[in-house]
């Protein structure tokens, strides 16, 4: 059996229950909306403008240095699964690599896109 | 035995079996979990708890409550804000449920048994790369969050989502690095693998590499939003966070999600830390001889890994009801600034010792 199989099965009952929970109420429940209860909540002060506006840059730069890093790991996940055969070579190897991420993410640092205040 | 069976039968059959074991426990942990969230701090302040709904009139200590909650909450009205994206905020539960049960599916419950002649896995899934296959998955739940935060058309929906995935983006780096040490030391990317060489409790994840059990601990809290990480939903500021304006059934499915992603990590923590299914000082496989019966030793390392993944989920409530929560630029540096730093020292010291002790 292609042990993806089971993804398959897993991924269709996975979204069938999302499915259903997430239409489920257009069944059961009452629905009745007035203009007062639809309005989007902001502790009952009538809502200034659109939600979907601008947000901090802060976000982004977070979300572009977690792909450069969460490449890295991946990358040090097939090191770490070929580390027998390699021996000293991988480790001498991967300090060059970790030289060159460590100055990478020292740049980052010093440029302050960490800095969250 | 007359019966003779083809291995894809015996395989398939197997998968849909074990498949409805798994997801029946995954999807009775959230009640559970909701009714321990309440009696266990309702212990820890002297308070009660729950304690009145029961079936009959049998209490069981207000076990049914949230099957009482349950059925209340499916039969609520939904309200859809006003200006809410329509496919996305009903795509948004969707994509909060599935992830979690992939993961859960991925875990070995039990050691391999036998059956007809054939090596039936306990994991559902059971790929030889199973470690990048959670990474994978695990970073699909961002999305959920993601999508429902910005298409409600609210602003503590939206601060809540982006504070949810930075922080869950962000956590995930450190709780990747503290595994490689894991995989250096078992050399293996298979979950079942690693558990198989866990068989003494010396060769414990959790003794060979503390500092990936520390950061993974850490790691944990915040990837499931809880406290002290739950700053996506600190109800002080944000009212509910990305799940403001989601009601009935859609509400219930965000809950869903976020106890079977905690159950699927505490899973996953006893798992590569703490032996996984091996019980201590005894091998479980060792059973099925002393029985005389297929499937003993299964049993007994299934039961003791739902043991170890339910001290995880009590640390869960534990650590929440003592830790305060921190504040976002806190969060932000003890991930960024500490963890990542800290476990790729992990990683280059634990390749340094192995590369001493093996070559």
């Amino acid at each position: 059996m292609n042990p993806y199989l089971p993804v398959l099965i897993v991924l269709i009952f996975g979204l069938t229950l999302g499915a259903i929970l997430s239409g489920l109420a257009a069944f059961l429940g009452p629905r009745n909306p007035r203009p007062e209860k639809i309005e989007p909540y902001e502790c009952g002060v009538p809502t200034v403008t659109n939600a979907n506006e601008k947000m901090s840059v802060k976000f982004y730069l977070t979300a572009i240095l977690f792909i450069l890093f969460d490449i890295e790991t991946i990358f040090l996940y097939l090191w770490a699964k070929a580390f027998p055969q390699l021996g000293w070579f991988g480790v001498s190897e991967i300090m060059v690599f970790m030289v060159i991420l460590v100055a990478g993410y020292i740049y980052v640092v010093k440029r302050g896109a960490l800095e969250w205040d | 035995m007359g019966l003779t069976a083809n291995e894809f039968t015996v395989q398939f059959i197997g998968t849909l079996i074990k498949f409805a074991i798994v997801a029946g426990i995954a999807l009775n942990i959230p009640p559970v979990m909701v009714w321990a969230e309440r009696r266990i701090p309702a212990m820890m302040q002297r308070r009660k708890g729950p304690n009145r709904v029961g079936i009959f009139q049998f209490r069981i200590y207000g076990l049914m409550q949230s099957l009482a909650d349950t059925i209340k909450l499916i039969f609520k009205e939904e309200v859809v804000p006003e200006g809410a994206h329509k496919a996305f905020y009903h795509l948004a539960p969707v994509f909060a449920v599935f992830p979690a049960f992939l993961i859960a599916m991925a875990i070995p419950y039990g050691p391999d048994i036998q059956v007809f002649g054939y090596t039936v896995p306990l994991s559902v899934i059971h790929v030889d790369v199973g470690f990048l296959f959670i990474f994978a998955v695990s970073s699909l739940a961002v999305y959920g969050v993601t999508i429902a935060g910005w298409a409600s058309n609210n602003k503590y929906s939206l601060l809540g989502a982006l504070r949810a995935s930075g922080q869950m983006i962000s956590y995930e780096i450190p709780l990747g690095m503290s595994l490689i040490p894991i995989v250096l030391i078992y050399g293996s990317l298979d979950l079942n693998k690693i558990v198989e060489a866990q068989t003494h409790v010396w060769t414990w994840g959790v003794f060979l590499s503390p500092i990936s059990f520390v950061l993974f601990l850490i790691s944990m809290f915040a990837e499931t939003n809880r406290a002290p990480f739950d700053l996506a939903e600190a109800e002080g500021e944000l009212v509910a966070g990305f799940h403001t304006e989601y009601t009935s059934a859609k509400f219930a499915a965000f809950f869903l999600g976020e106890y079977v992603s905690m159950f699927v990590l505490s899973c996953l923590a006893s798992t590569v830390f703490f032996g996984g299914w091996q019980v201590p000082f005894f091998d479980v496989r060792s059973l099925d001889e002393m029985f005389g019966f297929v499937g003993v030793g299964a049993l007994v390392g299934f039961m003791s890994l739902l043991l170890k993944a339910a001290f995880f989920m009590w640390v869960y409530v534990w650590v929440r009801w003592t830790v305060p929560r921190f504040r976002y630029d806190q969060l932000m540096n003890l991930g960024w600034k500490y963890m990542i730093p800290l476990g790729l020292i992990n990683v280059v010291v634990t390749a340094v010792i192995l590369a001493a002790v093996r070559f």
